[in-house]
């Protein structure tokens, strides 16, 4: 028996149906690639959103601010090639807000901590406490793990099936 | 509250088919060549054995999971966190018109030890429930040989990143696990990774995909990143869960690859509430008032958002959350 592994993409993916007699909102049906295909570059938008805690989808295209989270972040690449450089804040960059990531004003001020370059299917700390950037030669998709914060962009009756 | 501590008492193996049978608190278990039996003072009811013990290892595995775990229809278990249910008839109209429905409460461990007990003396070599149907034997007919090895393996959790110095290790050759054959067709390579001195614990990265097309398990989730309270875990999905769950709280499902076919119910009721179809990069909540189970026509790559904050299941029960995730003013 062969098999063959349908994986998605940007330029390709068919998404799936719901049918439920029930509200469609309490489901928040939506497709990675598709909320990707309709935002700008580097715009945090929600897909998934549990209380304080997100995912959110990030069309990496060309470079990104620099952002910084309070906690753990985790970046999921789901489409092509995404570099991460990653430096140590000084005391004065370090976020003061409670979660969620934000852009820092400049570039950081500490030591280069180190850089990933991820493609599909590559899971990326983004730690605590630490800056990041992303970069992109292509358009390119990823899944960050994190809370919901002062960057998140929250449409969700543009992105979600609702009839 | 504190229950008192029950054990679970085993019978001398049926002279014919090699089995013992269990009395746990006020269930008995008995299976034959076919079937188990559970009863209850007030019932008893039948379950297909390769359902149940597929069923039983997974909430072991799964630690009772969040919420509810209904074996079928009429017989599961719901965790209490420190205690668990285990019910019959309690969420099925019929066996509550009748009066039949049964529950009662236990430690935890005790659960655990007792559902550890059955599977162990029922589970013969050559059948591992944790695998895809079509990668294991069958657990019909009469005591063999006891099967040995971790065939009640839930995965490690990782405590804030998989592959982490000190943390759990992705799986790999070298652990025992090769690429499953529904994933052979996938290309695998490693994420390029440059680190400064010093920052080791800091700058990480993993082939996500690699560890998930390498599981020896079906429906059976790892822990991969930790945010907080917020757990990512990843599965592969085969065939059926061979159980139905009903939610405490709200989750998300991300399709990495492949499809899903998910059945919603009322989690109350069981009655229907629709079908959702989830393919490669669709985001779906299941609402805490509901009941999914899934089916996986080729094996799949399921990611899960779970909120695991403490005494969240308490505010969705009392109504002091909504049962679903995005509120009215978030449209």
């Amino acid at each position: 028996m062969s098999f063959k592994t349908k994986v998605a993409s940007l330029a390709s993916y068919e998404k799936g149906t719901i049918e439920v007699n029930d509200d469609l909102k309490h489901y928040a049906f939506s497709n990675i690639y598709e909320v990707a295909n309709m935002s700008k570059p580097y715009e945090r938008v929600l897909v998934a959103s549990n209380l304080e805690y997100a995912g959110e989808v990030v069309r990496a295209e060309g470079t990104s601010a620099w952002y910084t989270a309070p906690h753990d972040e985790f970046a999921i690449v789901m489409d092509g090639e995404i570099e991460f450089t990653f430096f140590q804040l000084v005391d004065a960059e370090k976020p003061t807000h409670i979660h969620g990531a934000c852009k820092l004003a400049g570039s950081p001020q500490g030591k280069r901590m180190g850089k990933v370059i991820a493609r599909r299917g590559h899971e990326v700390l983004l730690p605590s406490g630490a800056a990041y950037q992303m970069k992109a030669a292509k358009p390119s998709v990823t899944l960050i793990q994190t809370c919901k914060g002062p960057e998140s962009v929250e449409k969700w009756s543009e992105i979600c099936v609702l009839n | 509250m504190s229950i008192e501590s029950i054990r679970v008492i085993a019978s001398e193996p049926d002279p014919v088919l090699g089995y013992r049978s269990f009395q746990f608190g006020s269930f008995t278990f008995k299976r034959d060549a076919y079937f188990v039996h559970i009863s209850w003072p007030k019932g008893v009811h039948t379950i297909e054995i390769d359902r149940f013990l597929r069923a039983m290892v997974r909430d072991i595995g799964w630690g009772f999971f969040y919420g509810w775990i209904f074996f079928d229809d009429v017989f599961g278990t719901q965790n209490h966190y420190g205690t668990v249910d285990i019910y019959a008839g309690t969420y099925s109209k019929g066996h509550r018109d009748t009066g039949v429905d049964f529950l009662e409460n236990f430690n935890t461990d005790d659960v655990r030890v007792a559902f550890e007990t059955i599977s162990v003396n029922w589970i013969n070599e050559g059948y591992d429930p944790l695998r895809a149907p079509m990668e294991t034997g069958s657990p019909l007919g009469s005591k063999t040989r006891e099967a040995t090895g971790p065939l009640i393996r839930g995965f490690e959790p990782a405590r804030r990143m998989m592959g982490l110095p000190g943390d759990v290790k992705p799986r790999s050759d070298a652990s025992g696990h090769p690429i499953n054959r529904a994933f052979a067709d996938l290309s695998y390579d490693k994420p390029d990774i440059e680190i400064e001195p010093g920052f080791e614990s800091q700058v990480h990265a993993f082939n996500l995909f690699d560890h998930i097309a390498r599981a020896d398990v079906t429906w059976n989730p790892s822990f991969t990143s930790i945010t907080r309270a917020c757990i990512c875990c990843v599965t592969s999905e085969e065939h059926m869960l061979p159980v139905i769950h009903g939610n405490d709280r709200n989750e998300w499902f991300i399709q990495l690859t492949d499809e899903i076919h998910w059945n919603i119910q009322d989690k109350n009721t069981g009655n229907p509430r629709g079908r959702i179809v989830m393919k490669a990069g669709d985001v779906c909540a299941m609402p805490a008032d509901i009941r999914h189970q899934g089916f996986a026509p080729k094996r799949s790559m399921l990611m899960v958002l779970e909120n695991g904050t403490p005494g969240l299941e308490e505010k969705y029960a009392s109504g002091e959350l909504e049962p679903f995730p995005i509120t009215a003013s978030r449209w």
